[in-house]
Parts: structure tokens; sequence; C-alpha cells
């Protein structure tokens, strides 16, 4: 516990240190500026100290004063609350500027790990707690960057007003030598008792955040199945837990607060006592009593910003925690630095899979190896049951993932030795599960690609997505809502196919591309795709005959393997499996014709 | 996060009313808060009056202690000085117990209010749930409160004491001299006023920090949400620029916004020296003149800085405030959205268990501020019939199906389920009797078995084995590393499309509806899967009724009855083998599936 501390601590130091070094010249003036501010706050008491002494208390005794005298301690004033006040700008406004820039430079680097790392590490991280990495826990790390320079200054401040109060008297200064550790003591023990509280609370609001996000996620779920109450049972069970740690936040604050405002009052009421003594001896100006008295009552609130920034460091050491986990996050894909052939430009990409095989789940293994070689300009339809590993076959092919043995090449060179950007310029995939931008049509076909809008159009033709896209108010402009809820099923597939068309791939994936569109609309897409007779090499996920006959072979996939292959009249002969799968509808057709006549006889 | 709502949204921000009905409601909803409050405020009172004891003591150590009229009363002081510090515990004793009061009362009123807003986001229909962003209907209930309580909590605290302490010095001050309070007053009056001002510019600053928040937090999750698609389209580097703009612009207004902070904090600074310097020149004329003691003139001194810390934190104050106001409306907009498909609640009608008939009565909808998408649909689904529905993309399927099962309700016409309109349906007894099964099979984070139990909490693992079973799913199961405590991952996605699809049909198969409706729940099934779905569903749904989505039109060849849907209208509804030789719209899907599929 109290090893755990310290390490919270220290790296919470190791926090602040590398923030000194991110912003050393934003920061450091902050820290100026502030530092000025610290002497200024000391110079305002002395400023007092001495005006009481050599203007007023001469004045009320003498029953009479100079306007000079006057003026002069008028300005006095005047100036150092103007340099207090310009200490004050300059420290808030660049301390915050830093905070700004690291949060920013910070959240930079975080999400260029997120398009940098591969999809496997995507799967092991759910999206909420991706988004509070970049967002809540760059600025959690970074939240003592506001208060410190302030700290930095109360530490001058300190020194200078002690030095100020042995200079005017060593009596009353022991008050102060006594009462700011005692603020200091006292701030330390409350940051100890309030961290863990503010912490847990912290990471139950994000809880109660990821309860409330996954639950209005599958709204249509818990209405279509009635789970209102038992929701909202869940939602409730963690937001009375984190109203109880606000609460118990709330005691500890509650109790230290005050006491904190009161150490600064009873001090000077010591200061009142001990000087009085003093002063009616003789051996102390009423005016140095006032400037202590005064100084004790200004400094009270800027030490407890040494307290603020205490605080704050095991929440910004959490957050900082959680960011090094992302930056130091490995296992992006390599790249290497071949290019394909150029005289390929434009022409079919070869397609090679060489005993390939892959595993999400360590020692079950989803593909196992798999050969395959499709030449350039063919079509190759990919058939399986249900879960046995299509789709991730599909993201091997434009390298979302990379194979655990083995190898896919592409005109010969193996994905993972091409320049980045070279696999996506030759291969698109159609997911099985569009994801469409929120955004406008346009963007959601071109993705920043630079083609004139006759070619978007050409594509969504292609597509059978034209018809429906002239019917929407702004046609390519139109905007699309998030994950694109406002189209029906059919609708975003048609978009998401006409994404990779437009980009006229050398190697086109389609993943059950058309299983939400109607019969009618299929058959006029395979043979606008037949008609165009696209340069490319084509593997396509499919179920129905249609998209099959499409095909110049068809591989059959079993348990990850591939367990035949050959034209779809082959397979029919040599493959029982394919034979279940393909024919399943007319068998059951035939069944059921059988058991109807025969239900007729009978009857 | 507090991203503004989207243009489209349907959800009140009941920005009509002023800040005060707004509190009143609020607080209405939140009774917690408001119970208690005279203690909690007789409290307040005790602890601000501590704040005077430090002016009042040091005049009375120079006035009646040191210049005491037979010379100095050290007596006095020390007498005076403890019956201080007795005030100044009484002080912390006071404010302990006041904040205890106040952190417990509101804590616990925004707990209320959050779980009423959730609940309530439940109860608004699809539609209205779906014309906001998730993330937006979130930090409804999540950080919206938080702004409130940390109000409540800082900000309102602040505000309290600040009020009480100022009241106090001012009663003080008047005491000691009225001509140097008048002063003081008129040195930071026109500050108080200006208050307003700057916390206005400051709050529409704050208000483009926070718009920006959203454009970053939008920007961020599309490389995360969207990451297959990013990589698969090598869009990083467009993905990218999008983050560092969105990035950028929110540091340029954070940074913005903390100049005009900075510079409002310090002009409290610049008045107290102002005020300092008048007290002293114009306090020791009225000392000259003999019209104020030399204590009371040093204990204005300690006064002002009473004045200080209220002007330098109001800003912030109020600007907090602003923002708490502005979360409450939030909050209180869900509360306020009337929930378009209402449950009739007690009133309703409890329809009992057994076979179910559904009648469409000129039925018509549009979707809002849409164009009509059904027409007129007049049909009738009798007991035990098995009815398959089919038709063009976007030709109003979905829609249809929403309609059957309350998930919207008809513009024009009604629905009507056991000859009791759907609307006079209870919803605890609609949602047993009438499931849907929707295309994307949104599964939770959690175990496989956990996610089939999900319309049936107290089913055994040896129901869910069963209706596996049953549905001839069980080859499937045994196929997975774990089985039945196999995670499915966030929205199920560690599952292939079709193994979601399975459990989301056979979760709703397990919470053993009367009308079963599938829309499309099985198009990512491989056909022999499929089939024997089709089959063991209606082996075991002999007796229940059912209606399919379905493009595979398999599924039609071996209903009761086909409904043929084209543009929104009900166009032709009858047997399959009746329709078929009818030859219109569904003669002619046949045909496409037929030369596709064989
Ligand atoms: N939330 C919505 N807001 C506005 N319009 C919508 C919404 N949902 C659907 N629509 C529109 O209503 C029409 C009918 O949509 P519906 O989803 O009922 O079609 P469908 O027959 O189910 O199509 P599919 O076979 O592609 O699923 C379409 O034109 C669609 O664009
Ligand atoms: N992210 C993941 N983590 C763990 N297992 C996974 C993950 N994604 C898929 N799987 C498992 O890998 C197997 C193959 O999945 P895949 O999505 O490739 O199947 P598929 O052939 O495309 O199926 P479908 O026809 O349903 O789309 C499945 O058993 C699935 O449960
Ligand atoms: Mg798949
Ligand atoms: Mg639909």
């Amino acid at each position: 516990m109290r090893d755990e501390r310290q390490a919270t601590l220290r790296e919470g130091v190791r926090i602040l240190v590398r923030a000194m070094r991110d912003e050393p010249v934003i920061l450091g003036i902050a820290v100026a500026g502030s530092a000025v501010y610290g002497l200024a706050t000391v110079a305002t008491a002395e400023v007092i100290g001495r005006v009481t002494d050599r203007v007023i208390v001469p004045a009320f005794r003498d029953g009479e004063t100079t306007t000079g005298a006057l003026a002069l301690a008028a300005l006095a004033i005047m100036v150092t609350s103007l340099v207090k006040a310009a200490g004050i700008v300059v420290r808030r406004y660049f301390a915050g500027l830093g905070q700004y820039l690291l949060n920013a430079r910070y959240r930079r680097q975080v999400s260029r790990q997120y398009l940098r790392l591969p999809l496997s590490w995507h799967h092991q991280h759910s999206t909420g707690k991706l988004l509070s990495n970049a967002n809540a826990d760059v600025e959690s790390s970074f939240w003592p960057i506001a208060p410190l320079p302030f700290a930095l200054g109360v530490v001058v401040m300190l020194v200078f007003a002690l030095v100020s109060m042995f200079l005017a008297d060593p009596a009353l200064a022991l008050v102060g030598a006594l009462l700011f550790p005692a603020i200091l003591l006292l701030n330390f023990f409350y940051q100890r008792r309030l961290s863990p509280l503010a912490t847990r609370a912290q990471a139950l609001r994000a809880e109660l955040s990821g309860v409330a996000h996954e639950s209005f996620d599958g709204a249509m779920v818990v209405k279509a199945l009635g789970r209102e109450a038992a929701e909202t049972a869940r939602f409730a069970k963690v937001a009375g837990q984190l109203r109880d740690a606000n609460a118990a936040v709330g005691r500890v604050r509650g109790a230290f607060d005050p006491m904190l405002d009161a150490l600064p009052n009873l001090g000077v009421l010591a200061v009142l006592i001990i000087g009085s003594v003093r002063v009616a001896d003789g051996s102390l100006a009423a005016g140095t009593l006032v400037q202590v008295a005064y100084l004790l009552t200004i400094t009270a609130f800027p030490i407890r910003a040494i307290g603020f920034v205490l605080g704050e460091l095991p929440r910004a050491s959490v957050g900082w925690r959680r960011v090094r986990a992302v930056l130091d996050a490995t296992g992006a894909l390599p790249h290497g630095t071949d290019r394909l052939s150029a005289s390929g430009d434009d022409g079919a990409a070869h397609l090679g899979l060489h005993d390939v095989g892959y595993s999400y789940v360590e020692g079950t293994p989803v593909l196992d190896g798999v050969h395959l070689d499709v030449e350039p300009g063919r079509t190759v339809a990919v058939v399986g049951s249900t879960g046995s590993g299509k789709s991730t076959l599909a993201s091997l092919l434009v390298r979302l993932v990379d194979p655990v043995s083995g190898a896919v090449l592409l005109d010969g060179t193996d994905l993972r030795r091409l320049e980045p950007g070279q696999v996506a310029a030759a291969v698109s995939l159609v997911f099985q599960q569009p994801f469409i931008f929120e955004d406008s049509v346009r963007d959601n076909v071109t993705l920043g690609l630079t083609v004139p809008d006759d070619d978007v159009w050409a594509a969504l033709r292609l597509a059978q997505g034209d018809r429906f896209v002239h019917e929407l108010a702004g046609e390519l402009d139109a905007r699309i809502g998030e994950r694109g809820a406002t189209l029906s099923g059919g609708q975003r597939q048609r978009l998401a196919l006409a994404r990779a068309l437009v980009r006229k791939p050398r190697l086109l994936v389609l993943d059950d591309a058309t299983s939400a569109v109607d019969p009618e609309v299929e058959r006029r897409i395979l043979a606008g795709l037949r008609d165009a007779a696209l340069p490319s090499t084509v593997v396509v996920v499919a179920y129905r005959r249609a998209t099959i006959a499409l095909a110049d072979e068809v591989v059959y996939v079993e348990n990850g393997r591939v367990s035949a292959r050959g034209s779809h009249p082959e397979l029919l002969t040599t493959s029982p499996g394919y034979r279940d799968l393909i024919t399943a509808y007319e068998r059951d057709a035939v069944e059921r014709a059988m058991a109807g006549t025969n239900q007729e006889k009978r009857s | 996060m507090s991203t503004a709502a989207g243009p489209g949204s349907r959800l009140g921000d009941v920005r009509s009313g002023s800040a005060w009905a707004t509190f009143r409601r609020g607080l209405a909803l939140s009774p917690e808060i408001t119970q208690g409050l005279t203690p909690t405020l007789l409290l307040a009172l005790v602890a601000t009056a501590g704040r005077v004891v430090v002016p009042i003591a040091v005049q009375q150590t120079i006035d009646d202690g040191l210049n005491a009229a037979g010379g100095p009363d050290l007596g006095f002081v020390r007498w005076m000085v403890g019956l201080a510090a007795v005030g100044v515990v009484i002080t912390v004793v006071a404010a302990y117990l006041m904040n205890r009061r106040i952190f417990r009362a509101s804590e616990a009123g925004l707990a209320t209010l959050r779980t009423k807003a959730f609940r309530h986001v439940h109860d608004l229909s699809v539609l209205t749930q779906d014309t906001e962003r998730r993330g937006s209907l979130v930090s409804r209930v999540t950080s919206d409160v938080d702004t409130i309580s940390q109000f409540v909590q800082w900000g309102g605290l602040i505000m309290l004491v600040s009020i009480g302490q100022l009241i106090l010095a001012t009663i003080v001050m008047a005491v000691y001299s009225w001509q140097l309070t008048l002063l003081v007053w008129v040195c930071f009056l026109p500050l108080f006023l200006a208050l307003r001002t700057f916390q206005r510019m400051l709050s529409s600053a704050y208000m483009v920090v926070r718009e920006r928040v959203g454009g970053m937090l939008g920007a961020i999750s599309e490389s995360v949400v969207g990451a297959q698609a990013v990589r698969a389209y090598a869009v990083e580097g467009r993905t990218q620029q999008r983050i560092d703009d969105a990035v950028e612009s929110h540091r340029v207004a954070a940074s913005r916004a903390q100049r005009l902070a900075a510079t409002a904090f310090s002009t409290g600074e610049v008045v107290a020296g102002l005020a300092n310097a008048a007290i002293i020149v114009v306090g020791v004329l009225l000392g000259v003149a003999g019209d104020i003691t030399l204590g009371r003139l040093l204990a204005f001194l300690f006064l002002v800085t009473l004045f200080v810390a209220p002007v330098q934190v109001g800003t912030e104050v109020l600007s907090e405030a602003q923002n708490a106001i502005a979360g409450w409306r939030r909050v209180l907009g869900i509360l306020d959205t009337p929930a378009d498909v209402a449950d009739p609640g007690e009133d309703g009608v409890r329809l009992p268990r057994g076979p179910i008939d559904v009648r469409f009565e000129g039925v018509s909808y549009a979707y809002p501020n849409g164009p009509t998408v059904l027409h007129e649909v007049d049909v009738a689904i009798a007991r035990h019939t098995r009815v398959a529905v089919v038709g063009e993309t976007g030709s109003g399927k979905t829609t249809f199906a929403k309609l059957l099962t309350r998930l919207m309700d008809p513009v024009h016409g009604r629905v009507l389920v056991d000859g009791t309109d759907l609307r006079d349906v209870r919803f605890a007894s609609l949602r047993e009797r009438v499931v849907m099964v929707p295309q994307e099979g949104f599964l939770f984070d959690d175990t496989l078995a956990a996610n089939l139990r999900y319309g049936k909490p107290e089913a055994t693992d040896e129901e869910l084995l069963l209706a596996v079973t049953e549905l001839g799913l069980r080859e499937w199961l045994d196929s997975l590393p774990a089985g039945l405590e196999t995670p499915v991952g966030q929205r199920g996605e560690s599952l292939s499309a079709g193994e979601r699809q399975l459990v989301a049909l056979a979760r709703a198969y397990l919470a053993d509806p009367d009308l079963l409706v599938l829309d499309e729940a099985t198009s990512a099934v491989d056909p022999a899967t499929e089939v024997r779905l089709a089959r063991a569903l209606e082996g075991v749904s002999r007796g229940r009724t059912s209606v399919t989505i379905a493009h595979r039109l398999s599924t039609a060849e071996a209903a009761d009855e086909v409904f043929v849907f084209d543009r929104g209208r009900l166009v032709e509804a009858g047997p399959h083998a009746e329709l078929v030789d009818k030859g219109g719209v569904y003669a002619a899907l046949h045909a496409a599936w037929v030369s596709q599929s064989r």
C-alpha cells in the first residue's frame, strides 16, 4: 500500500518532469510569472507594513499628514498589485497554454497509434476504453500541469515570506515557521485521504458511462425483449455506488477544507497575542504586527496550490499509465519497401495463399494450412458454413491481419514486404457488415480519393445504389447519420460496394456483400459486374448459386481448411459437404413438396 | 463530453423557460436536494460568520488592546483572542456539518435524477433514440449530471459562502465607517457588474470548446470504431489529418478561453490594490479628522481581502452555474421528451398468453419529416399462421415489422392484436408475447450464456442447452472453445456475423413469445443451417404465429402466407403457390430467386 503510494508519487513527478521537458519555454514562462506573483504577494504585505508605520500610525498620532506621503503610499500599493496581477495573468495563461499543448500533443500520438496498431490489438480493447484513453486519460495525465507553475511560485513565495518575517521580527516569524509546515502537512494528509477515494469515484464514473453506452447501443434489443426495468436496475446499481463514492469524497473534502481555511486564521490570532505583548513593551512597531498578520492572511490560499498538484498526481499517474500502454503497444504491421510491378498496375492481380494459418485465440486455429492460387482476372467463390473462417480469410487478403503461419502473396510478393499503401491501392474489400462514416454520400464513397463525381455515380450505378441516392435530399452531398442509421440495410450495403468499385481495384474481395439486398437487385449487381468486365481478380464469399455461378472456381472451406476446390458442378459431385450446403434450399423445397403431396394424398 | 444535440435531434433542450424555471423543475425532480435545507442554511450562516472574526480581532487588538484608554491592556487581548479562536473552531464544525449535508443531499438527488433519465431514454421510441447520437445520450445521464454535481458542491457552495461573506463584511465595515464602506463598494461594484459580461464572454468561449470536444471525439472515434474500414482502404492519412485538425481546433479554442479566464481572474487583484490605496488615502484623512480609529482603518485592509475571492472566482462560478443549468436542461430535456410510443401502464390491457392474431387497419407510416413510406396497409394474420414478408430493399418491410411489434406507432390507422389496439396493451404483457429479432444481432459484452439468458434471466444452463439443441445448433455450440462460457466480445464482435445472428435468434426463442417477428434474422447464416433453423422453428412453433422477413425466398416457399411489399404498399398477399400462378410482383421476385439459387 505504502510502496504503491510512493510509486504513484514517483510516477507523478516523472510526468511533471516530462511535461516540463516537452514544453520548457511555455511552462518556464508560466513559472516565471508565478514567481513574480509570489514575490509581489510578499511585497504587498511589506508595503502595507511600511505604510502603516510610516504613514498611517504617524498621521493618527500627530493628527496630520502630507499629500506626498499619501500619494507615495497609494502608488506603492497600486504598483505591487499591478505586478501581482500581471504575474497571475502570465502564470494562468501560459500554464493553460502548456496544458493544452501537452493534451494536443499526446492526443495526436495516441490516435496515431490507433491508426498504426493492427486490428488484432483493436480487438482486445473496447471502443469505450480507447476513446477515454485519447480523451479523459490524456486530460487527467496533464491536469496537474495547470496548478504546477502556481505551486512552484508558491515555493518561492514561502521562502521570501519566511525571510521577510524573520527580518521583521523573529518571534512572529516563528508563528509562520510553524504555520506553513502545518498547512503543508494538513494538505498532505488531506490529499492522501482524498486521492484513493477520488480515483475510485473516477473509475465508477467510467463504469457508469460504459453501462449507459452499452445499454443505449443495444436499446433495440432491450426494447424487443422488454428488459428496460432490468437495465435500469443495472444502471441504478452503479449510479448508487458512484453516489456513495462521491459522498465519501465529500466527507473528506468537507472536513479538511474548513480546517485549511481555519489554520491561517488561528495563525493570525497567535500573531496578535504574541505581537501585542511585544508592541506593548515597545520592542515591535505596530506596522510590523500588521504586516505579518496580513502576510499570513494573503498567503493562506496560495499555499493550497501545492495540495492541488499533489492531489492530482495519483489520478494523473493512473491516466498516464493507460496512455503509456497505448503509446508503448507494439505489433504494428511491419511494412517492407517492395512495390508491385508498375506493368501490373491496370491489370488484374495474381493472388496466392501459401499454407496460411490464423487463430484469434491461441490453440484454436480458425484457418489452418490454406493453399490458394488465383490467376489474374479469375473469379473465385469462397463457400463455407457459418463461422468456418471466410471473413477471416477475406481480412487476410487486404492485410487487416497477418497470418500466424504461411504467407499471402500478391503478384508473387508477400504482403508484408510491400510498401505502406500498396495493398490498399490494389485490393478492395467490401465488408460483411458495412461501416458507414458520419459524412456525406460522396465522402463515404470516395473516402478522400480525388475522383470526379461522374466516377462516383458510375460506381453507385454498378452497385445499384444510384436510384436511392438520387432520392436523398442533396444527392451526393446528403449527410448520413451515425452508422448510417437512416438508411435501410440494403442501402448501406450498396454504398459500401460503391466504395470498393470506385477504386477500380486489381483484386476485389466481396464478403457476403449482398446479403441484405433482394434477389432482383442482386441479379442486377452481378450482371453489372460481369458486363463491366472489370480488370480485376475477384474473391467472393457467397452462398447463392447466382453469385457462385459468376465464379470460375469454387473453394469450399470446412473447419478452417480448403476441403475442396474446382468448378461448381465438380464440387457438387466430389464434395458432400458442399453439396449439402448449396442444395439445402432445393432439398428443402423438394421435401416440403413431397410432404405436401403426401398430406394431400392422405386427406 | 456534452456535445450539442444534433440538428435532427428530437430530444428537447428545454431552451424555453428561464434558468430559474429549470432550477425549480430540476429540484422538484430530485427532492432529496431540498430535504432538510433549512438546517443546512443555518449552518451556512454560522460558517460564514467565522470569516469576519480575524478582521474584528485585529481591530479590537489595536483599538481596545494596544491603544486602550489606560495604556495597553494585554489581558483584554488574551481574552478577546481566545474568544475569537473559539469562534474559528465553531466555524470549522459548522462548515463541516454543512458540507456533509450538501454533499449527501446533492449526490442522492442526482443519482435519482440520472436513473430517472436513463429509464426514460429506454422508454423513448427507437426512432427518437436514433435521432440522437449514442454518445450524446450517454453524456446526458453521465457528464451532464456531473456538471450539476460539480456546481452544487463547488461553485454553488462558494457562491453561497461568498454572498454571506460579502454581506457580513459589509455590515462590519458599515459599523466601522460608512464612508470607507462606500468607497470599497465604489471600487468593487463595477467589477461585480462586469462579472456578467466577463462570464458571458467566457461562456461563449467555453461553448466553442465544448463543441470542439464533440468534434474531436467524433474524429477519434472513427479511427477506433471504423478501424477495419480505415485499414482496408488505407485512409489512415486522411483520418489522421481530420483528427489532427480537430485536436488543434480544440486546443486553439481552449487556449482562447484560458486567456479570457486569466484576465478576468486577475482583475480582482487590481481592484483590491485600488481599494487598498483608496482606503489608506481616505482613511488617513478621516483619521486625521478624528472620524475613524486606527484599528478600524487597519481592519478594513483585512476586510477587503474578503471581497477579492468572490470576484476572482466569480466568473468561474457563474460559468459553472451556466454549465450546470445547461446540463440540467439537457437532462430535463430527456424527461420532457414525451415517450412517443408510450406504455399505457396500469390502465393498459393485459393479454392472456396463447396464440395471437393480428390485424392492420388502414395503416400508414412516415418517418418524421419524411415522405410516407408505408401506405394504407390493410391485412390480417390469423392465429397459428406463418407469414413471410418479401419485397425490394427499401420497400418498407422493416417499417412493417416495427409497427407490428410497436416499436413505432402508425401515423394513420391502427394495429390490433387479438382485437385490442396495440397502443392499449401494457408493455409488460406485449413484450412477453411479441418479440422481434432485428437483422443486426446486437450482443452484450458478456458470455454466450449471459446473452442467451437476456430475455429470460431465470433460465438454467440446462434450459439454455435444451433451446440450443432444439434449434439444431448444439453442434455449433460444442465447436466453440469455451461453449456457453465463450465471451462474445463487445457488440458480439468475437463471433462471426452468422454466429451473432444465431445467438440473437436463440435468445429470442428462449424468451418464448407467442408472436415471433424475424427481420432478416438469418441473412448471414449458411443455407444448411438456415433450413435447419427454419424447420426447428416450425416444429416448435406449431401454434405460434410468426412473421419472417427474408430475401431468401426459401422462407416464403415454406410459409402459410406471403406478403409482398413494393414501394411502401402491400401489393400482394396469399400462399406462395397462388402468388406464383398470379404472375405478379412476387412471381418475378421468385423467378429471380430461383434462377439465382438453383
Ligand atoms: N429511421 C429512418 N428515418 C428516415 N427514413 C427511414 C428510416 N428508416 C428507414 N427509412 C426509409 O424508409 C424506407 C423503408 O425502409 P425499410 O427499412 O422499411 O425498408 P426495408 O424494406 O426493410 O429494406 P431492406 O430490405 O433494405 O431492409 C426507405 O426508403 C428508408 O430509406
Ligand atoms: N475477434 C475474434 N475473436 C475471437 N474469435 C473470433 C473473432 N472473430 C471471429 N472469431 C471466430 O473465428 C471463427 C471464424 O469467424 P469468421 O468471421 O471468419 O467466420 P465466417 O466464415 O465469416 O462466418 P459467417 O458466415 O458467419 O460470416 C468463428 O468461429 C468465430 O467465432
Ligand atoms: Mg463472415
Ligand atoms: Mg429492412
